[in-house]
């Protein structure tokens, strides 16, 4: 298998691991200790490179999310950039719910209080028009060069990149070690329920080992654990979890032409089986959560699984990354897989099931900076950015979980990195290899829905899956609600504006290049 | 004085009061016959088509509606019957009178968000407080997770942050009432009970009427305690009309139609309280007009 074949080629890297940038612990590492690590790395947005420019007099606005998430590292850049240069930076942080309407209300009217504005790198279609694309000498930096095909892709419209790519996010499974490769919980699992207790490759095997392990001690810490962490409050990027659970039944290689959308007719597939099969799996996995579950947040995910509380999670990064940190209670007990797919896929163009394997990686959004075509000073604000994923902060901001700055550079996905930081080997190689096999080799992803009024369409995603987990609506009955919905946004928003967007997204997912 | 001199005086007042008073209604009111929104920006004309949506095709929003009302009066009955209560008691001479007084007034100074996080974590159901301690006696009530219990969660949170303001209003009317009433009805031996149903009670009704009117205005925006509780949670189970509003404006960026959503809403809020208002002092003033 490519993924074996791929794991066995990085082992060997890593026992031949050297840096091959130029890395100093430096007078810079002196006075910025958050690059002590690796001091700083050279390149044209270097700590020394920054140095040389004199930005005395200039302002520069940045609108940013909430610390600690990217905010603090937005801000701690922020701070030895002004240090650097001279430039007064100030830094504005909004929770995430308010970075859409406050970096698009300006957008719209015309005005241009920041000249930086930190968000969601799905809103790219809804923020292009009021942006400046970056200019070509940032794409020919040796940086930009080692960003991923995919997480350039991402922050590009058509031709143009628009964001400049500062995170990396995709879904991904996360297990606990000390059950599945555990040789006593192997052999009861296996007398108890006859089935090999291995990684699960489909979700229905993850809800059969999930709701063997739910509401008992099995790491003897005097606790309850349960089998999974999930992601499932109402319009708290609930909608991400259920595209995760979908991708499996629902993406499949064989039926090119769109996997949220018939790219032809522009009819919703939202509630075509393989969404209602999803959707079917998520309402019977209320049954192996923590109690409350239901009304678990991206933050109460990352403390379920990261506090040890489950056996299973899947969404980005953050829980693997809380898991690992050098307090955590079970540090070097995960590891990471790709996500579960499904035995079988919708074929929609038959209109009946392909029986067989199916696995989709979904490279979810993730966060993403931009500068808008009103910002008085572009200049300092593409410097600026450029210096914050520069790599010497890059390298510093991936050990920090609470930074929410997860890989998308080609010279992430090296195992060597993590392991510096303390991370058993094999763990490292796990998440390295699983992210790197998402990113590079598979070639049925689904990536984020990026066309006009996104946000309208997830939030009826939302509203729906969040009817069915409540028993308000049946799995169909609350598919059928949303896809109801997305054609009326459709016919509001009209077709032909909604197609030509998402013809830029399918022909990502269908390796159109 | 001549009427140009009483204009040339009323007018900045007027001009501030249209300046943030009248221009955001108007501006709202034009905004919600626009289709504006993160696709179609601008103030263009799209008819009454917001309207017909919101009155033929939005199901949600009036549930939310209805929802809010029963959320507003319940937790503001509630608020008001704990908060004279607590005012009766410290309107007496008791010990420690003034740190009483202090003490309820607490919840009011904590900032509502802050607060409702705090809340969030007790009624977490596998790691807050409030399961372990129900976790003695075997159970686990799902407090945000389950429709009823959820809407009841909210309904606590309400009632601890704002029954101190009522309890402020009605200890400032109670310490405001005349004292000869009293003295007549102890001279007439009248018992504690029918001292608070023929005497205090009656008086108190007008200051009743202004706290519960006041309370009710500021209960129906109630939004921060949804946001951070349930987001509107189990399904649509919690979800109110200002936070439907909000999902609608700043997270879908219909800027348009949630500006129909809110001006329809006004407008039902000015008839509702209205009518509310007559009602009270219909029940509170029985008394007089008898």
């Amino acid at each position: 298998m490519k993924f074996k074949t791929y794991k066995s080629g990085l082992l060997a890297a890593i026992c031949t691991f050297t840096f091959s940038q130029g890395v100093s612990a430096d007078t810079w590492s002196d006075q910025f200790p958050h690059i002590k690590g690796t001091g700083d790395i050279a390149g044209e947005c270097s700590y020394e490179a920054m140095s040389k420019k004199d930005y005395s007099g200039e302002k520069l606005r940045i609108l940013t999310h909430a610390v600690p998430v990217m905010g603090e590292p937005t801000a701690l850049h922020a701070d030895a950039f002004q240090k650097l240069t001279g430039a007064e930076v100030n830094v504005v942080h909004v929770p995430a719910g308010d970075l859409y309407s406050k970096s698009m209300i300006p957008f719209q009217t015309g005005q241009a209080p920041y000249d930086v504005v930190f968000g969601f790198s799905n809103w790219i279609n809804d923020w292009k028009p009021y942006l400046e694309p970056v200019p070509q000498k940032y794409l020919d930096m040796a940086q930009m060069q080692d960003v991923t095909a995919s997480h350039k892709a991402i922050n590009t419209w058509e031709g143009d990149m628009f964001q400049f790519p500062i995170d990396g996010d995709r879904h991904y499974l996360k297990y606990r070690t000390d059950v599945i490769e555990n040789p006593e919980y192997q052999a009861k699992y296996k007398a108890d329920t006859g089935r090999t207790l291995k990684v699960p490759t489909t979700w229905k095997e993850y809800a059969e080992i999930a709701t063997y392990f739910n509401g008992w001690d099995w790491d003897n810490d005097g606790e309850l654990e349960y089998g999974s962490a999930e992601v499932m409050k109402k319009d708290d990027l609930m909608f991400a979890a259920f595209f995760s659970r979908s991708v499996g039944y629902s993406k499949n290689p064989r039926t090119p032409g769109g996997f949220y959308f018939d790219l032809e007719t522009m009819e919703p597939l939202i509630n075509n089986p393989g969404f209602v099969e999803a959707l079917t799996d998520w309402v019977e996995a209320t049954n192996y959560i923590p109690p409350g579950g239901t009304n678990f947040g991206l933050g109460d995910e990352i403390n379920s699984f990261g506090g040890g509380q489950t056996l299973f999670s899947f969404s980005w990064d953050d829980a693997f990354v809380a898991a690992m940190e050098p307090d955590s209670a079970i540090r070097n007990m995960v590891k990471a897989a790709p996500l579960p797919g499904a035995e079988k896929v919708w074929n929609r163009m038959d209109g009946s099931w392909d029986m067989g394997h199916n696995h989709a990686p979904y490279i979810v959004w993730g966060w993403t900076a931009a500068v808008p075509k009103k910002a008085k000073n572009q200049e300092v604000a593409f410097d600026y950015l450029c210096f914050f994923a520069n790599d010497a902060n890059h390298v510093a901001d991936l050990g920090v979980g609470r930074f929410g700055v997860n890989p998308y550079k080609k010279s992430d996905f090296d195992a060597e990195i993590y392991m510096a930081n303390g991370w058993d080997p094999l763990v490292a190689l796990s998440y390295a290899s699983t992210l790197m096999e998402m990113e590079e080799y598979s070639t049925n992803r689904v990536f984020p829905l990026k066309v006009p009024g996104t946000n309208q369409f997830v939030s009826a995603v939302a509203t729906g899956t969040a009817k069915a987990l409540a028993g308000q609506l049946s799995p169909q009955e609350a598919m059928d609600e949303v896809a109801a919905e997305w054609k009326k946004i459709v016919e509001r928003v009209g077709a032909d504006n909604i197609r030509d967007a998402y013809a830029v997204g399918v022909a990502l997912e269908d390796n159109i290049n | 004085m001549n009427f140009k001199h009483k204009f040339v005086f009323l007018m900045p007042g007027l001009l501030v009061l249209l300046g943030i008073l009248i221009f955001p209604i108007i501006f709202t009111v034009r905004l919600s016959f626009s289709g504006w929104d993160s696709f179609n920006p601008g103030l263009d004309f799209i008819g009454i088509e917001n309207y017909i949506r919101l009155f033929t095709d939005d199901k949600r929003f009036w549930e939310s509606f209805l929802r809010l009302g029963f959320l507003s009066i319940t937790t503001v009955f509630l608020q008001y019957i704990i908060g004279f209560g607590l005012a009766l008691l410290v309107w007496k001479e008791i010990k420690f009178k003034r740190f009483f007084r202090v003490l309820f007034l607490i919840p009011m100074m904590t900032t509502p968000v802050i607060m409702t996080v705090i809340w969030r974590t007790f009624f977490h159901e596998s790691l807050g407080p409030v399961n372990d301690f129900f976790s003695l006696f075997g159970m686990a009530p799902p407090w945000l997770s389950h429709e009823v219990l959820a809407l009841v969660t909210v309904m606590i949170v309400e009632v601890w942050q704002w029954t101190p303001f009522m309890f402020l209003l009605m200890l400032a009317g109670l310490l405001s009432l005349p004292k000869e009433p009293f003295l007549a009805a102890a001279i007439d031996g009248a018992s504690s009970i029918r001292k608070f149903i023929y005497v205090t009670f009656p008086l108190m009704a007008p200051i009743s009427i202004g706290a519960i009117i006041i309370r009710l205005i500021e209960a129906s925006k109630i939004m921060d305690t949804i946001f951070v509780l349930t987001s509107g949670g189990p399904g649509t189970s919690t979800e109110t009309s200002s936070f439907y509003i909000f999902i609608k404006g700043l997270r879908e960026f219909q800027i348009g139609y949630s500006a129909t959503l809110s001006f329809t809403y006004l407008i039902i809020m000015i008839i509702s309280l209205t009518f509310i208002a007559k009602f009270l002092t219909k029940i509170f003033m029985k008394g007089d007009a008898e």
